[in-house]
C-alpha cells in the first residue's frame, strides 16, 4: 500500500495558487520534498530552504520553514554563511539549472569542494524558463531555444560528474517521472553528512517544450522515462543500449570530512584547548 | 588608558571585535586584505567563524546569509571587489538584513592601482546598487577614527537593520599610528531588536512610530519568508500592489533619513570664526587639518568640517556651516564627487573651491593652502 503523506502542513497555503504554469515540473518537485521532509521528520523551525532567482525558485514563497528568496545564482553562497554560522540547521537549496551551473556556476564548485552539509536539489528543466526560454548550459546541443533559434551549438554540462569531481560526496539525478526515486533520492542527500547534489530532469512545456515539439506533458514524461536508466541496471543492459541514455539513482558517495566540522575544530585549536 | 600602535586595516578588524563582529566572508584584494588575515586569527579565538569564499560575491552573499541567523558580519575588500558586491548590497537593503562592508579604496576604474591612495569610491558607495535607495557610510581619517567609526558601522547597522559601508582610502588603511584603545569604551554596542510577539503573530517588516522592524534570527521558531521583491508587512511579494511598494521604498528611505542627526558623526576645527572652511572626509581630511593649522599661524581665518558620515549627505550641517563663509573648499582625491553634491547646498552663495586629485598621490596640504592663496588656479 502506498504511504500516505500529509504535505500540506508543510505548505503556506495561503499562497496558493503557485505561478507555475500548468504541467510544470516545479509541483512535482516540491511534492517530493515535502515527502522527504515528513519522512525524515524534520522540525520545521530548524529547516531554512534557500532559492536564487527563476520559476523553480519562486518555491521559497510556498514553504512553510525559514526561506530565503535571495539573488540570482547565488543561493549556495548565502546558504554557506548559513549554514557556517549555525550548523544545527538543516540548509537546503533549491533552484534552477541556470541558476546552479551559469551564473552560480563558481559557487557551486566550491561548495562541492568545501563538502559544506548543504543539500543542493536543481530543478533542471534545461532551459532559463523564467526570462522566456533562453538556452541555458543544460540545453542540450543542437535544440531550440530564444535565444538559439537555428538550435543550440554549445555542449551541454553533466552536472553530476563535476559535482562529483569538484569534491560533493553524494551525488544523485532523478526525475519528475519517477517521484517515489526522486523522494527517496532526496532523503539520501538529507541524510549526506556533507555536501548532496540532488539534480532533477523536469520539464517546462510552456518553453523548452513548445520550442523544440516536445508534445503535452505526459509525452514529455513519457519520453524522459524513456531516456533514463537506473545506475542499478546498467550493467543488465546489452552493450550500446546506454548510448544517449541519462543514468539516474545515487551516481556517487563519498565520505570526507565536512566543513563546519572542520571549522568547529579550528575554534578549539586557536582557543588553544 | 591603553595605547597601541596599530595599521589602520588593524583597528578595523579590532574595532569589529570591540563590536561583537561574529562572522567574516572575504575575498583577498590590496589594499584591504590584512583585515581579513587579522580576523581569520582573531575571530576563532574568540568562538567566531571566518572563511575565504571563491569571490566577492559569495562573500557578501555569506555575511547576509549570516546575519539571518543572528550574527554580526563584516566582510572587507577594494574597488574592483567592492564594485561586485553591488548587487548583494541591494539585497540586504532591501531585505533589511544588518552587515558591514568596509571598502579600503585603491585608485580606479578598472584594476588601476592597487597600491595607490584614492578617494574615487565616493558616488559608487552612495550610488552603487541600482535602485532608489538610502544608505550609511562612514569615513574615517586616523586610524583612532578607524576603530571607532568600525564600532559605529556596527552599531548603526545593527539599529536601523541595514547594510553600512565604512570606507577607508589606503592611506589610512596602511598608516600606522598610536591609538588609545580605552577611549571608546562608553560607546554602548548595540543590537538589533528581536520580536516580542510569538511566532504567529509575527509580520517580519510591520513597523511601530517608523523604527526597524524587530528581526528573528532563522531556527528560533518565527518561519518566515526573505525575499529581494518587493513585499509588504507579511515579507512575501506584492508586485501587483502599488501602493504597498510605494510604502515600502520610502520605509525604507525614511528609517534612515529621520535619524540624519544622529547618524551624522564629524569634527570641526575652528569653524566659528572662519572666514574660509574647508570640508574634507577620509585622508584628505588629515591634509585639510594640516592645512588649516599652517594658515592660522599665517594669519588666515581657516576652519575644518571634517565629516565622518559622508552618506546621507548632512546636507543640514552642512549647510549652517557655511553659512557666512567667504570660499568653501573641498579637497577630495577624485574629480570633485563630494564637491558636487556640496555645490548643491551652496547654491553659488558661497564661493566653491574643490581641490582634486587623482594621481594616486596623497594630497598635500600645501596644494590646500597654495588654491586659498589663489596660488593655484581652482580647477
Ligand atoms: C543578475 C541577474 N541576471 C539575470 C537575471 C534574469 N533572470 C531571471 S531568472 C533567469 C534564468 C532562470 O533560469 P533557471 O535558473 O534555469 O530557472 P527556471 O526559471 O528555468 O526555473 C534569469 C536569466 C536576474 N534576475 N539577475
Ligand atoms: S515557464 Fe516553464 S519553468 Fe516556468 S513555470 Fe512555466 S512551465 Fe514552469
Amino acid at each position: 500500500m502506498p504511504k500516505l503523506f500529509n504535505v500540506k502542513k508543510y505548505l503556506r497555503m495561503d499562497k496558493m495558487p503557485h505561478i507555475w504554469c500548468p504541467g510544470c515540473g516545479n509541483g512535482m518537485v516540491m511534492s517530493a520534498f515535502l515527502r522527504a521532509v515528513d519522512t525524515l521528520q524534520l522540525n520545521p523551525d530548524k529547516v531554512v530552504v534557500i532559492s536564487g532567482i527563476g520559476c523553480s525558485s519562486r518555491i521559497t514563497g510556498y514553504l512553510d520553514f525559514n526561506t530565503l528568496h535571495t539573488t540570482h545564482g547565488r543561493p549556495l553562497a548565502f546558504a554557506t554563511g548559513i549554514k557556517l554560522a549555525n550548523p544545527a540547521l538543516e540548509v537546503i537549496v533549491i533552484t534552477g539549472d541556470g541558476d546552479a551551473t551559469a551564473i552560480g556556476g563558481n559557487h557551486f564548485l566550491h561548495t562541492c569542494r568545501r563538502n559544506v552539509n548543504i543539500t543542493l536539489i536543481v530543478i533542471n528543466n534545461r532551459i532559463y524558463g523564467m526570462t522566456g526560454g533562453q538556452y541555458s548550459p543544460l540545453t542540450p546541443k543542437g535544440e531550440n531555444a530564444a535565444t538559439a533559434p537555428y538550435g543550440n551549438i554549445e555542449p551541454e554540462l553533466d552536472m553530476c560528474k563535476v559535482a562529483e569531481a569538484a569534491g560533493a560526496t553524494l551525488v544523485a539525478r532523478g526525475g519528475t517521472s519517477q517521484p517515489v526515486l526522486l523522494e527517496d533520492l532526496i532523503i539520501k542527500a538529507i541524510e549526506n553528512r556533507g555536501f548532496s547534489l540532488v539534480e532533477v530532469l523536469s520539464q517546462c512545456p510552456v518553453y523548452y517544450g513548445r520550442l523544440n515539439k516536445k508534445g503535452n506533458v505526459v509525452e514529455m514524461l513519457k519520453w524522459q522515462k524513456e531516456n533514463t536508466v537506473s545506475v542499478k541496471d546498467v550493467n543488465k543492459l546489452a552493450p550500446g543500449a546506454l548510448k544517449g541514455k541519462v543514468l539516474t539513482g545515487v551516481l556517487a558517495a563519498h565520505y570526507r570530512p565536512e566543513y563546519t566540522e572542520e571549522y568547529e575544530k579550528i575554534i578549539k585549536i586557536a582557543q588553544g584547548k | 588608558m591603553i595605547r597601541k600602535l596599530m595599521q589602520g586595516n588593524e583597528a578595523c578588524a579590532e574595532g569589529a571585535m570591540k563590536a561583537g563582529v561574529d562572522f567574516f566572508a572575504g575575498y583577498p584584494i590590496t589594499p584591504s586584505t590584512e583585515i581579513a588575515e587579522i580576523l581569520s586569527r582573531r575571530l576563532p579565538q574568540a568562538g567566531g567563524k571566518f572563511i575565504q569564499m571563491e569571490d566577492e560575491i559569495a562573500s557578501i552573499s555569506a555575511i547576509i546569509g549570516a546575519s539571518l541567523t543572528g550574527f554580526k558580519t563584516l566582510t572587507a575588500t577594494s574597488g574592483p571587489g567592492f564594485s561586485l558586491k553591488q548587487e548583494s548590497i541591494g539585497f540586504a537593503i532591501m531585505t533589511e538584513i544588518p552587515c558591514v562592508i568596509i571598502n579600503v579604496q585603491r585608485l580606479g576604474p578598472s584594476t588601476g592601482a592597487p597600491t595607490l591612495t584614492s578617494q574615487g569610491d565616493v558616488m559608487q558607495a552612495r550610488w552603487g546598487t541600482h535602485g532608489e535607495h538610502t544608505i550609511i557610510t562612514l569615513c574615517p581619517a586616523s586610524v583612532e577614527e578607524v576603530y571607532y567609526l568600525t564600532i559605529m558601522a556596527f552599531n548603526f547597522s545593527e539599529r536601523f537593520r541595514t547594510p553600512v559601508i565604512l570606507l577607508l582610502d589606503e592611506t589610512i588603511g596602511h598608516l600606522r599610528e598610536s591609538i588609545d584603545l580605552e577611549k571608546y569604551d562608553h560607546i554602548k554596542i548595540l543590537n538589533r531588536q528581536k520580536p516580542w510577539v510569538s511566532p504567529d503573530k509575527y509580520l517580519p517588516y510591520a513597523t511601530e512610530a517608523g523604527e526597524p522592524p524587530p528581526m528573528a534570527p532563522f531556527g528560533e521558531g518565527y518561519r518566515y519568508h526573505v525575499t529581494g521583491l518587493v513585499h509588504d508587512e507579511s515579507g512575501f511579494p506584492c508586485t501587483g500592489n502599488h501602493a504597498a511598494i510605494d510604502k515600502l521604498l520610502k520605509r525604507l528611505n525614511n528609517k534612515i533619513i529621520a535619524y540624519l542627526d544622529e547618524i551624522t558623526l564629524y569634527q570641526e576645527v575652528k569653524t566659528e570664526d572662519a572666514e574660509h572652511l574647508v570640508i574634507a572626509y577620509g585622508a584628505a581630511a588629515r591634509s585639510a587639518a594640516s592645512a588649516v593649522a599652517l594658515l592660522r599661524r599665517e594669519g588666515v581665518r581657516a576652519g575644518l568640517l571634517q565629516l565622518q558620515t559622508i552618506w546621507p549627505f548632512p546636507e543640514k550641517l552642512i549647510y549652517q556651516k557655511s553659512l557666512g563663509k567667504k570660499t568653501v573648499l573641498v579637497p577630495e582625491m577624485n574629480l570633485g564627487q563630494y564637491a558636487g553634491e556640496i555645490k548643491k547646498v551652496l547654491k553659488d552663495k558661497t564661493l566653491l573651491v574643490p581641490i582634486s586629485q587623482i594621481d594616486g598621490q596623497l594630497l598635500q596640504p600645501r596644494k590646500i593652502m597654495a588654491h586659498l592663496k589663489g596660488e593655484e588656479k581652482h580647477a
